[in-house]
């Protein structure tokens, strides 16, 4: 190797893959896609090694790329999903209506329930568990536009751009994911302690 | 006056855009007076480091899985072939 910091490559597989593997996973939620996403950066990484600058650790690096083929992949999701209606946001009407939270006044149907601020990492994994199975369960182009704005960090201009869509759009469409998690999250036990 | 519908609104876009001076202190105004509004904000909040947290999460939450070996012999054979390439660029 050039570069005496880099790990042999042969050893990627066998020191990142399931890493890499579960990271994918995470944000897919498809374990054929997040295989084929692991290859796919493991080969891209194996061809740009040279411009690996070894400031990151390796699996930082793997990481990074990872990400990218995971935009490049919600992107072309998004591409080729044709859009039923231009105005995206009547595609998901089913999720839920205002009325159903909001009484005709606009205030709230039932009371809000604290979920407080759990510090406790198991209630946390568990809580994170459910956001997960709620987010599984949201609309397909709903819950990708959100994992990308909440889990990928991509602002919302960047959205605009991959998924061709206004942004006043994208701030309709990211409101109704959170009012639907929410209301799955509660569903489900979030706070249930608490109240 | 806000509603607490307006203000569910201005609660999810203040988290994807600036809010403009009228929108915060308006919102700011609603949150004081509604405890269900300020447990909705906490809620939307609590989403939002819950999901951005699931990176070092990631590892835990789900650590049964793992790259099958059916997955690990395709990908090292793309490596392979990969490499091969690099070796004998003419081949």
């Amino acid at each position: 190797m050039n570069d005496p910091n880099m790990e042999d490559p042969e050893t990627w597989l066998d020191h990142h893959g399931s890493a890499l593997y579960r990271f994918a996973l995470l944000r897919l939620r498809d374990a054929q896609k997040a295989e084929e996403v692991v290859q796919d950066t493991l080969v891209s990484a194996l061809q740009a090694r040279a411009r690996f600058n070894g400031g990151a650790s390796v699996r930082t690096w793997l990481i990074g790329i990872l990400k990218h083929k995971i935009m490049d992949l919600f992107r072309r999701e998004a591409r080729e999903a044709p859009l039923e209606s231009p105005d995206l946001v009547s595609a998901d009407d089913e999720l839920f209506a205002e009325e159903d939270f909001f009484d005709s006044k606009g205030s709230w149907r039932e009371k809000v329930s604290d979920w407080g601020n759990p510090e406790d990492s198991l209630e946390r994994s568990q809580l994170i568990a459910i956001l997960q199975r709620c987010l599984d369960a949201l609309p397909n182009r709903l819950g990708r536009l959100f994992m990308m704005r909440e889990v990928m960090e991509e602002s919302t201009e960047t959205i605009c751009q991959e998924m061709e869509i206004s942004p006043t759009n994208v701030w309709t469409m990211l409101y109704r994911a959170r009012m639907g998690l929410r209301q799955c999250l509660d569903q489900n036990g979030a706070g249930r302690a608490r109240n | 006056m806000l509603t607490c519908k307006d203000a569910s609104h201005l609660v999810s876009h203040g988290q994807d855009r600036a809010l403009s001076f009228r929108e915060r202190w308006g919102l700011r105004f609603h949150l004081w007076m509604c405890g269900n509004c300020r447990r909705f904000e906490r809620q939307i909040a609590l989403m939002r480091r819950l999901l951005r947290q699931s990176d070092q999460r990631a590892e835990t939450e789900v650590a049964d899985h793992a790259l099958s070996a059916e997955a690990r012999e395709r990908i090292s054979q793309a490596l392979a072939e990969q490499q091969s390439h690099r070796s004998k660029p003419s081949a």
